[in-house]
């Protein structure tokens, strides 16, 4: 069992307060993803529920127990940290059956779990050497070790991946998707990275100083983002915003529209569309990125063309909404019009 | 990516290096060499550099006509006395430190660092006369004392920038594992801590062994440390240069090896950690 | 993550260390202060009386004291000098590949772990001795008459030997501040066209600005008290041609058992070095990022 639940938790750092009232239910099993711009809370929400920080008000319950009191270790909750927090002077091995060793578990079964670990994340040839002599990656796997063999009824990560380059990342993202689909724990993992988030997790939840801006599934968070903020964050390239008279036509304050849900069409102008310069291109071989300055000052849009679109710099072109409920609208104060 | 450097260039610069770092010990070199001839050789003209009869007896001379080993004795319980007195209570003031720093933290360390810059001739003559009153003059108790005091604010912060590397995360990370505040401190602090502190009880022991200020002033003979036993060769004694050498050989080489093992925190510790 | 809990037993573990320190710096130093204004001679014992600034000004109209002051700057400054110039030429040196750095490194050190009596000592008879010394030999084999260092430079005789000790450590600190210096901006300054001497002067230098001034003034604090060198070699002689300040107080004190005196002296010798340390202190409280 796994299921969490925050009733209006709040944390001040002396005056400052660093997370308003909040209140979140994560369901037994679920991939929960906390993401946002760095300072946003995320980080600190999550050391809130492993106990490493005080609430300053309001209550955390894990399965139905308030955990507001509990210490970290109680809580039967594992995290792995961003920096992987191995202790460098045991081995592998003694890493991964320090906390069945905490828990006073006898020998022979620490053993047994401990190989399970080694054997389920490809480390039973590493278990003799410390953590100074292994990969990032391998010293991921050995934080992941440490956590599962707890058996704990939630997984917490603190944006584990950002300290490996760039493939390995790729990699760790699916084996830990992998780690969940076979477990079905709960996790809770925080990341600044909205293309982690869309591709781990089952439920969102967007954070921007300190406050819940949305929360639900990655694909309600593409399809109907709740704000200007949410809109921008979630999906790469970032959506294209305009203000003024072509938000007004659509009777909004601003409006937009994501890269990939525009056409392009070469010479001709049409009423719908906006005619522009191609300033950069950028060739992906799939999708070719382009970056349209407007005619008349009024910004720059990006383009997803296919990967033969033949537009070259300085070409005049127009672009169009794919259809017009590809066009969000917001209000002045950055909400979605619905 | 280094690159490659001219061979030619390699052996100039490692002639030229040997050369210079040949030079700078060969004073070194010279007392050890020394103290292996007989008087007479010692003071030969031309002096021999390697080919002379190698003998010991410069060392039993010097063990017999002074006792010698007390002094080694002295300086040992010395040097390491204080030492560990000064860990005992500076690893619980570093500790706090590290790990509880409060406002007053770097007004601290830095007020325990400014007692170091004062100059011991500027409390030389209280300290004398209260030795002499407490009986203390010539007692390696007293210089125990003495050397935990002045050696205090670098042992405090030598630990301090030690234990300041060590990752709060860790810490965190075996309070999750389940670890009682004890766990936390037999299984994961200790085991992080001990290098820098062997690191900072290697330095302390070298300036101890080697401070010749306070050994000089507050001892005569029953206590003397090596450095006031080398000090009484000043006349006319040192004129045997043999036993002179070997006597001075024997009082450097234990710190010499010492020495070369603590290079690095050496650095640290003696700028403070402000270079590393 | 400090609890009030924690941060009590904090406060605990650090008084010790505080209050010996406190107790070190505060009763002795009062000491020093309340004698300098007292006729005191250890010789006279109950002929105490206040004088007031009596001793400060018999100290420092003596012309001792000017003699003093002279050989402490000359001391210190030309140890300074020597250290920090022969270390920047030895470091980088040592930064260069070669063949058995390591040793090299190993030979360059020795001399700072030597005791100062040893090394005055070695240097007074084995090496400055004009009779058996073998610098006395080596201006005899090339038909020169032998000098006496040690009656005829006596200042100079100390400050070789005293730089001789301090070299490696300058050179240590200059090596390892050399040694963190990143090679990327030494290779964009060959590809700006800098040949090694604007490489040298414009980054390399800046770059050890920071461990020169601490080699500068950790040296410093410790040669105002050098002690024991002049002690074993030339007693503060001829005359006093070699005393410093510290000696002097030294003498006055225990060797003249004027302890009046000899407190004001060393109540001069803690503003000097304060002086210093105040500079030395801020250079290394800006570092400490608590």
């Amino acid at each position: 069992m796994g299921q969490i639940k925050l009733e209006k938790v709040t944390k001040a750092f002396g005056n400052t307060q660093v997370i308003p009232p909040l209140d979140l239910e994560i369901e037994d099993g679920e991939f929960v993803v906390f993401v946002g711009p760095s300072g946003c809370g995320k980080s600190t929400l999550l050391r809130l529920i492993a106990g490493l920080e005080d609430v300053t008000s309001g209550d955390i319950v894990i399965d139905g127990t308030n955990a507001t009191a509990l210490p970290p270790a109680r809580r039967r909750l594992a995290m792995v940290f961003q920096s992987y927090a191995l202790y460098p002077h045991m081995s592998v091995k003694k890493n991964i059956a320090f906390p069945l060793k905490m828990a006073k578990m006898p020998e022979d079964k620490i053993e047994e779990k401990v190989k399970n670990a080694a054997h389920i994340l490809n480390l039973t040839d590493y278990l003799e050497r410390r953590p100074g002599q292994l990969s990032g990656g391998q010293r991921q796997r050995v934080a992941i070790g440490r956590a599962i063999v707890r058996e704990p009824a939630a997984f917490l990560f603190d944006e584990p991946l950002s300290n490996l380059d760039a493939a390995l990342r790729v990699n760790m993202r699916l084996e830990i998707s992998e780690l969940h689909q076979s477990l079905k724990t709960t996790m809770i993992y925080v990341t600044h990275d909205q293309v982690e988030a869309m591709t781990m997790a089952d439920k969102i939840v967007v954070l921007r100083a300190g406050n819940i801006e949305q929360v639900g599934s990655p694909l309600d968070l593409y399809r109907s983002p709740n704000n200007l903020f949410v809109a921008g964050f979630i999906g790469s390239p970032k959506m294209n915003f305009l203000e003024g008279e072509d938000a007004a036509k659509h009777g909004a304050h601003t409006i937009g529209v994501r890269p990939e849900h525009l056409r392009v069409i070469h010479g001709a102008t049409t009423s719908s569309g906006w005619t522009g310069t191609v300033g950069v291109i950028e060739h992906l071989g799939s999708d070719t990125f382009m970056h349209v300055h407007l005619d008349g000052d009024r910004g720059t849009i990006t383009v997803r063309a296919d990967g033969d679109n033949p537009a070259k710099v300085n070409d005049k072109i127009t672009v169009e909404a794919l259809s017009e409920d590809r066009i969000y609208r917001f209000d002045k104060g950055g909400m979605a019009i619905r | 990516m280094a690159r490659r450097v001219p061979t030619s260039r390699k052996w100039l610069v490692t002639i030229a290096a040997w050369a210079i770092g040949f030079l700078i010990f060969f004073p070194i070199l010279w007392t050890i060499l020394t103290s292996f001839k007989t008087e007479a050789e010692a003071i030969a003209s031309p002096p021999s550099f390697l080919f002379f009869d190698w003998t010991l007896d410069s060392y039993r001379e010097v063990q017999s006509r002074s006792n010698y080993f007390l002094h080694f004795y002295n300086s040992v319980i010395i040097s390491l006395g204080s030492t560990l007195l000064g860990l005992v209570i500076a690893i619980p003031a570093a500790w706090s430190m590290a790990f509880v720093p409060a406002k007053r933290t770097k007004d601290v360390l830095m007020w325990m660092l400014s007692t170091k810059m004062l100059p011991p001739v500027g409390v030389l003559i209280p300290i004398y006369l209260l030795f002499r009153d407490f009986g203390l003059l010539d007692s390696r108790f007293g210089l125990v004392i003495v050397l935990t005091l002045i050696n205090l604010p670098i042992i405090v912060w030598m630990l301090f920038t030690y234990f300041r590397e060590i990752p709060g995360e860790i810490l965190e990370a075996a309070r999750m594992d389940g670890a009682t505040l004890w766990a936390e401190i037999v299984h994961v602090l200790t085991p992080m801590a001990v290098p820098g502190i062997a690191s900072t009880l290697l330095l302390n022991v070298i300036l101890a062994w080697n401070e010749a200020f306070w050994t000089l002033n507050l001892t005569a003979a029953k206590a003397a440390p090596l450095t006031a036993f080398i000090a009484s060769y000043s006349s006319p004694e040192g004129l045997f240069y043999a036993k002179l050498s070997a006597a001075s050989t024997m009082a450097i080489a234990p710190i010499l090896i010492l020495g070369w093992f603590s290079q690095k925190q050496l650095v640290r510790g003696l700028t403070f950690g402000a270079v590393k | 993550m400090a609890t009030a809990h924690s941060r009590t037993a904090a406060r605990f573990m650090i008084a010790p260390a505080v209050l010996l320190l406190l107790a070190w710096m505060i009763i002795p130093l009062s000491m020093t202060l309340y004698f300098s204004t007292l006729r005191y001679n250890l010789l006279m014992p109950g002929m105490e009386d206040f004088i007031g600034f009596d001793n400060y000004s018999y100290f420092l109209t003596d012309p001792a004291f000017f003699a003093a002051l002279t050989n402490t700057l000359l001391l210190v400054g030309g140890v300074l000098l020597i250290t920090v110039i022969g270390g920047i030429l030895l470091a980088l040196l040592l930064d260069q590949p070669m063949f058995g750095q390591g040793i090299v490194r190993i030979l360059v050190i020795a001399p700072f772990f030597v005791m100062p009596t040893v090394s005055a000592l070695v240097w007074k008879n084995m090496f400055m001795n004009p009779v058996n010394g073998l610098f006395a030999f080596l201006t005899k084999a090339v038909g020169l008459q032998p000098f006496d260092f040690l009656s005829h430079a006596p200042l100079t005789s100390i400050i070789i030997m005293v730089a001789w000790q301090w070299l490696p450590f300058a050179t240590l600190i200059l090596l390892t501040a050399m040694q963190s210096l990143d090679s990327e901006q030494i290779e964009a300054a060959e590809m700006d066209g800098a040949g090694a001497f604007a490489r040298f002067f414009h980054i390399v230098l800046p770059h050890l600005t920071r461990a020169i001034t601490v080699v500068v003034l950790i040296q410093t604090i410790f040669l105002l008290s050098v002690f024991a060198e002049i002690l074993v070699t030339t007693n503060g002689g001829p005359g006093t041609a070699s005393t410093n300040i510290t000696y002097l107080v030294y003498a006055q004190s225990l060797l003249q058992f004027d302890v009046g005196s000899g407190s004001a002296g060393g109540i001069v010798a803690v503003i000097l070095a304060n002086i210093v340390a105040i500079f030395l202190m801020r250079m290394i409280g800006k570092n400490l990022d608590i």
